[in-house]
């Protein structure tokens, strides 16, 4: 049984949802492009997680096997509504720029995933303690996609200037790319390599090597 | 853990999870919902006073928006009409109502929106003495990838735009997107929206030549976003013709209102 501090830290690098399972990118691509945004898409994502994975646990030896999923959906699917109904009531600005992607927190695998990997095995503390971490290694990923995309895409960061735009009469002109979708790919596929040359054990095993061109004499 | 699997305890649990979570979700929305309209409210006055060009910073928006007159236009007289209730006014109903709204015949649907409601609400802002300073009309119509929800307001002669601006899209950030950019927002104060009876307003390509014959009726079009850029366009010849503001606007130019 690890301890509290490594199921909270150890997914924050070590197993990072995003850079080694490679889950949750759907979201990582579309709210990235400002931090503001960013930064409340991370903590519902961390509040999600670690709430449906503490209730979760909490009814892990009354949940029937044959309809496990269907519970856990619905944990996180109430769970994604009421953090969506404050956002509206408290952040309504912001969640008009989220608009449909707090909802779709709901399809995020990394909520699922910890659900049914984590919290179906362990106890209530544990498994919140895991979900935390769990939201927090989401969230270093799109805070440092968001940095990049905003910085270069906008100038901006946390919506204030740092790089005048040439259209605004400063000197910097954006790069179009770093505000659509694609960008954060490029950018999250650099973490993953930055993140593997570090921590070589997450580099996977080769699954095949191509073989060596046949010689002509053992072709006939 | 006694046999989960059989299907009273399925059932007993699926249905106390359902009670559970229904009741939770329930509960949120309802307690949530006054501070949610609240917003909704807030964020449409205060679209309202940035298109009209009169937003204030730590003003409260409540009390700016006090200098604003809301009244319900019949669009088929092009008069203004006590008939219709402000209090109330719900778009969206009035839309799905046909005895309320006017279906668009795909020719006369330039701003692609299907119906236009048979009463709008407008916004009248007048100065010390009473006199019609600026009126700001909501516009709508289809862009790119959504309908872009707006205000134009006009000065007082009917022609002159006052400002513009979107509280409500689904454009490309950046690109079409670009629609709340306040620069651009800021060239359309000044422009002029009829030669003659005619719409003339419109988005061109790429940048304006200030100097050129024409400039006052073109406004800069918005780069990468030429889908948007001619939603804008549409929308303004729909609703400043015929269908939609003009006899409106007459009276005011007239005097009348």
């Amino acid at each position: 049984m690890s301890s509290i501090k490594e199921t909270l830290t150890d997914p924050i690098f070590k197993t990072n949802p995003i850079a080694l399972q490679i889950l949750g990118i759907c979201s990582a691509l579309e709210v990235t492009t400002s931090l503001k945004v960013t930064q409340v898409m991370c903590i519902s994502v961390i509040v999600v997680t670690a709430f449906s994975n503490l209730l979760v646990s909490c009814i892990r030896h009354h949940i029937p096997g044959s309809i496990r999923i269907i519970v856990q959906m619905v944990i996180i699917a109430s769970l994604v509504i009421v953090v969506d109904q404050f956002l509206k009531a408290y952040l309504f600005e912001i969640s008009k720029q989220l608009s449909v992607f707090v909802g779709l927190i709901i399809t995020n695998c990394i909520v699922m995933g910890r659900a049914e990997a984590f919290a179906m095995q362990n106890p209530p503390i544990p498994s919140f303690f895991d979900g935390i971490g769990n939201g927090l290694g989401y969230s270093i990923v799109l805070i440092f996609v968001a940095v990049i995309r905003e910085l270069f895409g906008s100038g901006k960061l946390f919506g204030e200037t740092i790089l005048p735009l040439a259209s605004e009469g400063g000197w910097y002109v954006p790069n179009g790319l770093m505000l659509l979708p694609p960008s954060a790919f490029f950018l999250i596929g650099l973490f993953i390599w930055a993140l593997r040359s570090v921590k070589t054990e997450q580099v996977e095993k080769r699954e095949f090597r191509i073989a060596p061109n046949t010689s002509s004499g053992e072709a006939a | 853990m006694a046999n989960n699997d059989s299907t009273g305890k399925t059932l007993l649990v699926a249905l106390l999870l359902c009670l559970v979570c229904s009741i939770v979700v329930s509960t949120a929305a309802v307690m949530l919902k006054p501070a949610q309209q609240i917003n909704k409210q807030l964020d449409l006055k205060r679209n309202i006073l940035a298109a009209a060009d009169m937003l204030q910073e730590g003003v409260g928006i409540e009390e700016q928006f006090a200098a604003v007159e809301i009244k319900v236009l019949n669009f088929s007289t092009g008069k203004l009409t006590e008939d219709i209730a402000v209090d109330g006014y719900n778009l969206g109903k009035m839309l799905r109502d046909p005895e309320m709204s006017t279906a668009l015949a795909p020719e006369n649907d330039i701003a692609k929106i299907k119906a236009r409601e048979d009463y709008g609400l407008v916004y009248l802002v007048r100065d010390d003495e009473g006199y019609l300073e600026k009126v700001i009309l909501p516009i709508r119509g289809y862009g790119l990838w959504s309908t872009l929800y707006g205000f134009l307001a006009l000065k007082s002669d009917g022609n002159t735009v006052a400002g513009l601006g979107f509280y409500e899209h689904g454009e490309t950030p950046g690109l079409g997107g670009e629609v709340d950019n306040p620069n651009w927002r800021g060239k359309w104060r000044g422009k002029k929206v009829y030669r003659g009876d005619e719409v003339a307003l419109m988005l061109s390509r790429g940048t304006v030549d200030a100097s050129a014959e024409g400039s006052e009726y073109r406004v800069d079009g918005l780069a990468g976003a030429t889908l948007t850029s001619k939603g804008v366009t549409n929308m303004l010849t729909f609703w400043m013709g015929e269908m939609g503001y003009s006899s409106f606007l007459e009276q005011i130019r007239a005097g009348e209102v």
